[in-house]
């Protein structure tokens, strides 16, 4: 699971929560966070870093700007891929279990 | 506990553990040895391994292939890293979706468990693109599984 620590203390904060309430509107740049929020373009930058480290929002490049977006799906992404993962391995282990009973008469 | 688990260590890892009703030494040389190998490591059903290449030596070669029986197919390679056996094979490996993916670090291990066998095997949890790219194949092959169910209760 991707930082799920890290994502629940980023959430812990009413800012924080307010700017991904922003982002789930679309995509927005720094200096477009820092207008509603009526902060500091540093302390909008933090609250950025503490989100993109929890893996909530995404940046992109372009140009000198860095706008950001929301990434809610990583979570929910992850497990449908492991939930792939864990149905492979099931039905190949199912059928090794049938492999090795029937190895047993050679030994 | 013949159940699967399967758990994340971290953000990087994958940990899955098995049992086992047979002792290490026969489930070493089922993931060991191809003619084994070629009868279980197939995925969804309908899938077979026409091609199973392993050289379980430190540095040997790993290469499935994979088809669907219908002109469908993908393949992976690999190496064998380190072999103790019957208790622990370390490879890597990557999946050519046909683009290869970023090599899969994997150690198993074998441990003696009463008559039987526990495995755990700890395996590099994919970047999302890659998880994407497998996705993509697992899913389609999903469907054709579901598809044919459907066939045969209509």
């Amino acid at each position: 699971m991707p930082n799920l620590d890290a994502a629940f203390s980023a959430l812990a904060d009413p800012t924080r929560r307010a700017i991904l309430a922003r982002l789930a509107l679309g995509e927005a740049t720094v200096m477009e966070l820092v207008e509603p929020f009526e902060m500091t373009q540093p302390a909008i930058s933090r609250h950025l870093k503490v989100l993109e480290g929890a893996g909530l929002i995404v940046r992109r490049v372009e140009g000198t700007k860095r706008p950001c977006r929301l990434a809610p799906t990583a979570v929910a992404e992850i497990d449908q891929w492991l939930g792939m993962l864990r149905r492979a391995l099931e039905t190949n282990y199912d059928r090794l279990d049938g492999v090795l009973a029937a190895m047993k008469p050679e030994k | 506990m013949s159940k699967l688990t399967l758990k994340t260590e971290g953000d990087r890892y994958i940990v899955v553990t098995r049992r086992f009703v047979a002792p290490p030494e026969a489930v070493y040389r089922a993931h060991t040895e191809p003619e084994l190998l070629q009868k279980w490591l197939l995925g969804p059903k309908g899938r077979t391994m026409p091609v199973c290449l392993s050289e379980p030596q430190p540095g040997g070669k790993i290469r499935f292939e994979w088809t669907d029986g219908k002109g469908r197919g993908f393949y992976q390679t690999g190496e064998y890293l380190a072999l103790e056996p019957f208790s622990r094979i370390v490879h890597v490996g990557r999946m050519h979706l046909p683009d290869p993916t970023p090599d899969n670090h994997v150690e198993t291990r074998f441990a003696p468990d009463g008559s039987g066998t526990v495995m755990t095997m700890r395996m590099t949890l994919p970047d999302a693109e890659t998880r994407a790219a497998m996705l993509a194949t697992g899913m389609e092959r999903g469907m054709e599984d579901s598809y044919a169910r459907l066939d045969r209760m209509s």
